[in-house]
């Protein structure tokens, strides 16, 4: 059995950033039958994730450095990936 | 350069603000983008809007002169911002208001 899209986004991301915080929401639902959904679901999704790795990273080379690292799915089933990304505990 | 990102540079170059969005400022076809169109007339500064469904050419170039994968995608002054949950997060903090009101694009 294959990972699922979320599962496979997960193991990439804690590998390259090591998080302390990572959750993963799948907002497919919301947007079913929209342009970019799939019938399968998984195409929609929302991470927050904290890590060290950030400090000192503008907000666009954060965002890049994710999107590098999930270029595979968003190329391919991930249509909308929303991030919201800090560099550590505090707000 | 290519011609698509000879033609994205003069247009971040010759307008001050610029939102590559799907769909128009006036009629935004997908939620992030029409988010950013909210927040810009929310600050009441001008832009202009690209609709890059109306140019496929447009929807992959800008991916590639930005190295960003998705779409709005907002310059200001010929500098990439960021997309919708940059623009959000800048919004609610205020910096974006700043932003604006240092480049004299709003009146503080």
């Amino acid at each position: 059995m294959t990972d699922s899209v979320a599962e496979t986004m997960k193991k990439k991301l804690e590998a390259a950033f090591a998080p302390a915080e990572l959750e993963i929401i799948d907002d497919s639902h919301r947007h079913a039958g929209h342009a970019g959904a799939r019938p399968e679901g998984e195409s929609h999704f929302t991470i927050h994730m904290t890590s060290a790795r950030f400090q000192g990273l503008s907000r666009v080379a954060r965002h890049q450095a994710v999107h590098k690292v999930l270029a595979t799915e968003l190329a391919g089933p991930v249509h909308a990936l929303s991030l919201n990304l800090k560099s550590d505990q505090t707000p | 350069m290519s011609d698509i990102h000879q033609t994205i540079e003069d247009t971040i170059k010759t307008n001050a603000v610029v939102l590559f969005m799907k769909g128009t400022a006036q009629q935004p076809q997908c939620g992030f983008s029409a988010t950013v169109v909210r927040i810009l007339y929310h600050l009441g500064v001008e832009f202009k809007d690209v609709n890059v469904l109306q140019n496929q050419e447009y929807r992959e170039g800008i991916k590639t002169y930005s190295s960003w994968p998705t779409i709005p995608q907002l310059y200001i002054k010929g500098e990439f911002v960021g997309g919708c949950d940059i623009v959000r997060e800048m919004f609610e903090s205020g910096e974006l208001r700043s932003l604006f009101e240092e480049q004299d694009l709003i009146s503080a």
